[in-house]
């Protein structure tokens, strides 16, 4: 897959972020199988019925394919490149029987039902090719050893944090477990009241003539500092090399430290932890 | 070394032949010759180094740098400056969105061509001024990115993201003909740059919904399809197909060919990258390797036919296309003079191979925080650890699905023997969110949560060990911009994480210039006009040339 503006990412806050705009015009969707007009919900309806009794069997209710080996036709070129039901007509007459698909018996008519009701549902695909539905959607997250976990925390979380402190009742506010896990292993939203400060960067420039500049970090690079002063004015300080001395202090560095130290397991186990505090 | 006209002698004479030239086209000849004066091909010449051997610009001289002119461009149809003119199949009620170059311009006789999804253009190089701009209303598809134009004596060459190849004339923007290089019902939507290799046009595609890969080859003159290589096996008997579960599998499996590739005279071979399989991140390929996917593959220019393959990402579980363009080079290597390839995958590995029969040489990891291989396959690819794949339970993986390094091209200093690239070394949770054991579709199945990044850099490896000499960080931001260029003045081009173009030395990453343009989202690329080395680069939709006067 192509990185750029269409990726969708699920960010710590739990937002899913679509960059890619959902069309309000269907001919502006992305690709045909979008573009097309919704076919007449009678002839659906129909082709549903027809569908069940020929075709689920080898290619699955929920066009995935199924058991018996017939493909998926959510992503079947023939589907996607077809209008009306005229390529999978003759698939369905006997054209691949050499591959396994068997003639059937229906109706030209009843074919278009069918491709009506297939094309229907491919209509509904999720984007960079994921199908409508997860097949089976797991049930929890939750396999870790919450012993484990506190232990785990109080080796390498409780020199900052604490359940009783800025981490109290982080269960109830966060009851979904993969929220929390997500949350609290990127370092997001546990404080209490003080998080923004908990969080903020901050940085001091020693000047050779020995002035200090102290403050919140606006922006860094190779060429220049800002420093957010305390009454609130911006000073941007130029940089060459080591000059002036530039020190960042970045309260989350511990926590991406962390990053290459957990273990999947030592995740899992203090998320076990975490959801009894409630 | 050959006997140097005096500068100003040759400036005197240049200047009037380079005007009486200008919009003459380009010999696919001279593709073939290293890069310097012009930039004919979307690496600048066929090694996909990015070296140009100008010396103008060098340590010392870097720091004169003068901004020669920026120039902003409008995609669509009402454009801005010169005249329009529109071409497509579509019903032009797509919105044209914003410009944004991720595209390296063609350099040739004074004229700029580059180009963004549906649009391209021809810019005088000398003051950015815009001759023509050509728009193609497009049907839908993808409009993720274009990396570039092509160009065969007077004609030019563009993908649409519809899947078009469109030829123009290059002196007056207007279509000769277009060729469907794919089918959009079927999903494919294109990005690259297409490559003209003597008497070829090479075009490659892209899809996520499962459809295979492949590379085509058309005839210059009349966009007649000259050969169609398939990068996942099609039908029974095929090679590789018994790294699938089945035929139907592979011929659903993806391996997409979205970036440009690279060139050997010498043996004929372009040498290409391939993308992840599909599913991406699910069951449903069985446990084999999954060839071609994720692989550097060498197919002979005139037959489309395979030499060899070499792959990068075994059993790939996280997205992580190694459609990169390789880098060849000729040099020595356990004391021999050897003809390589070199690539840094979006997996945090970089390769080396012998470019002739695809032996493997080199894999070394240069992502300082990847983690999800648990050593060497039998061929000397990272072997997978499934405990890294998408799981219900969550794993935490480096780099992300983005990947160590993406489509941004590296590149090469024969001086220092180093081959650089962005080195980004992001974390993320993978989920598995679907346990359907007919495996999913495309990218679907998983969610990445994204939760930090161990730093991003950019980085030197030295081609002879795999091994890093150094790492300059960028203390904000990612760095790397879209790409880098060298040059033979021993100058590194990058753009940093701040909004700057950044020139480093080659031998130690230190900085020695930089202007702030904004983020640079295309490769730095330089040539010479009129005796002054210039420098381009590209912000969204406008170009920056500087000129060292």
């Amino acid at each position: 897959m192509q990185a750029g503006w269409h990726i969708v990412v699920l960010t710590v806050t739990g937002v899913v972020i679509l960059a890619a705009q959902t069309p309000a015009n269907r001919a502006l969707a992305t690709f045909p199988a979008q573009q097309r007009a919704p076919g007449d919900p009678a002839l659906i309806e129909r082709g549903k019925t027809l569908y069940s009794i020929s075709c689920q069997g080898c290619h699955g209710a929920d066009l995935r394919g199924g058991d018996p080996g017939g493909p998926n036709l959510l992503r079947s070129q023939v589907v996607l490149s077809d209008q009306d039901g005229e390529l999978i007509l003759p698939i369905i007459q006997g054209a691949r029987q050499s591959t396994g698909m068997p003639a059937v018996s229906m109706t030209a008519a009843d074919v278009k039902a069918t491709a009506t009701f297939i094309h229907s549902v491919v209509a509904t695909a999720k984007g960079q090719g994921a199908p409508p539905d997860a097949g089976i959607a797991p049930t929890t997250i939750l396999v870790g050893d919450a012993t484990e976990g506190q232990r785990y925390f109080a080796a390498k979380c409780s020199n900052c944090h604490s359940v009783t402190g800025d981490l109290q009742g982080i269960a109830t506010r966060y009851p979904d477990p993969k929220l929390l896990q997500n949350r609290w292993v990127a370092g997001g939203g546990g404080g209490r009241g003080a998080t923004s400060d908990r969080r903020t960067v901050t940085v001091k420039v020693t000047k050779p003539s020995g002035e200090v500049l102290e403050g919140r970090l606006v922006r860094i690079d190779d060429f220049l500092v800002t420093v957010a002063n305390p009454d609130g004015s911006l000073t941007t300080v130029r940089r060459d090399g080591d000059k002036p001395k530039v020190e960042v202090t970045d309260p989350m560095q511990a926590h991406r430290d962390l990053l290459a130290v957990y273990t999947d397991k030592n995740m899992h186990d203090v998320t076990a932890y975490l959801v009894t505090v409630k | 070394m050959l006997p140097t006209l005096p500068v100003l002698f040759a400036a005197w004479l240049a200047l009037p032949a380079l005007l009486l030239a200008q919009g003459g086209g380009l010999e696919p000849s001279d593709i073939l010759k290293p890069l310097k004066d012009t930039w004919p091909t979307y690496n600048g010449d066929y090694t996909g180094r990015r070296y140009s051997a100008l010396t103008q610009i060098d340590q010392s001289t870097v720091k004169n740098l003068t901004l020669a002119w920026f120039s902003k461009v409008t995609a669509g149809p009402g454009g801005r400056g010169g005249r329009v003119i529109v071409g497509g199949e579509g019903s032009g009620d797509f919105p044209p969105g914003t410009a944004s170059f991720k595209a390296s311009a063609l350099e040739v006789d004074g004229t700029l061509y580059i180009s963004t999804p549906d649009n391209a253009w021809a810019i005088d190089a000398r003051d950015g001024r815009e001759l023509w701009h050509y728009f193609w209303k497009t049907r839908g598809s993808t409009h993720i990115a274009n990396r570039g134009l092509a160009m065969w004596h007077s004609y030019l060459y563009m993908e649409t993201p519809d899947n078009y190849l469109v030829s123009l004339d290059s002196k007056t923007g207007k279509e000769r003909w277009h060729k469907e290089i794919a089918d959009l019902a079927q999903q494919y939507f294109s990005t690259p740059a297409p490559v003209v290799i003597g008497n070829h046009v090479i075009a490659g595609t892209g899809n996520d919904i499962d459809a295979p890969g492949f590379l085509s080859s058309f005839d210059p003159e009349t966009g007649d399809l000259q050969w169609k290589h398939y990068t996942v096996p099609m039908k029974p008997g095929d090679a590789g197909l018994d790294t699938w579960s089945s035929l139907d599998r592979a011929q659903h499996g993806g391996a997409q060919t979205w970036i440009p590739g690279a060139y050997d005279p010498e043996t004929n071979l372009y040498i290409f990258g391939t993308g992840n399989p599909t599913p991406a991140y699910t069951v449903g390929r069985g446990e084999g390797d999954n060839l071609f996917t994720c692989s550097l593959i060498a197919v002979n220019v005139d037959t489309g036919k395979m030499a060899w393959y070499f792959q990068t990402s075994p059993h790939d579980m996280h997205d992580w296309d190694s459609a990169q363009t390789p880098v060849l080079v000729d040099g020595m290597f356990n004391g021999k003079p050897r003809k390589l390839a070199l690539t840094a995958s979006r997996n945090g590995y970089f390769f080396v191979v012998d470019r002739v029969t695809g032996e493997h040489l080199i894999t070394s990891k240069y992502g300082k925080d990847t983690n999800w291989s648990t050593g060497l396959n039998k061929f000397g690819g990272p072997a997978r650890n499934p405990e890294k794949d998408p799981t219900v339970t969550g794993s935490i993986v480096s780099p992300t699905a983005g990947g160590t390094i993406n489509w941004e091209p590296p590149a090469f200093s024969p001086e220092a023997g180093l081959f650089y690239t962005a080195e980004g070394n992001g974390y993320s949770i993978f989920y598995l969110t679907d346990l359907d054991p007919r495996g999913s579709m495309g990218l679907g199945g998983k969610e990445e949560v994204s939760i930090g990044s161990g730093g991003s850099f950019l980085t030197a490896i030295d081609y002879q060990t795999g091994k890093i000499v150094w790492r300059h960080a960028y203390p904000q931001g990612s760095g790397g911009g879209g790409g880098l260029l060298t040059t033979a003045g021993k100058v590194l081009f990058a753009g940093d994480g701040g909004g700057n173009i950044v020139a480093h030395d080659v031998f130690t990453g230190n900085p020695l210039w930089h202007a702030k343009t904004g983020n640079v989202t295309n490769a730095p690329q330089t040539y010479m006009l009129d005796d002054h080395q210039y420098l381009l680069v590209a912000t969204g939709d406008t170009l920056w040339s500087f000129l060292l006067y």
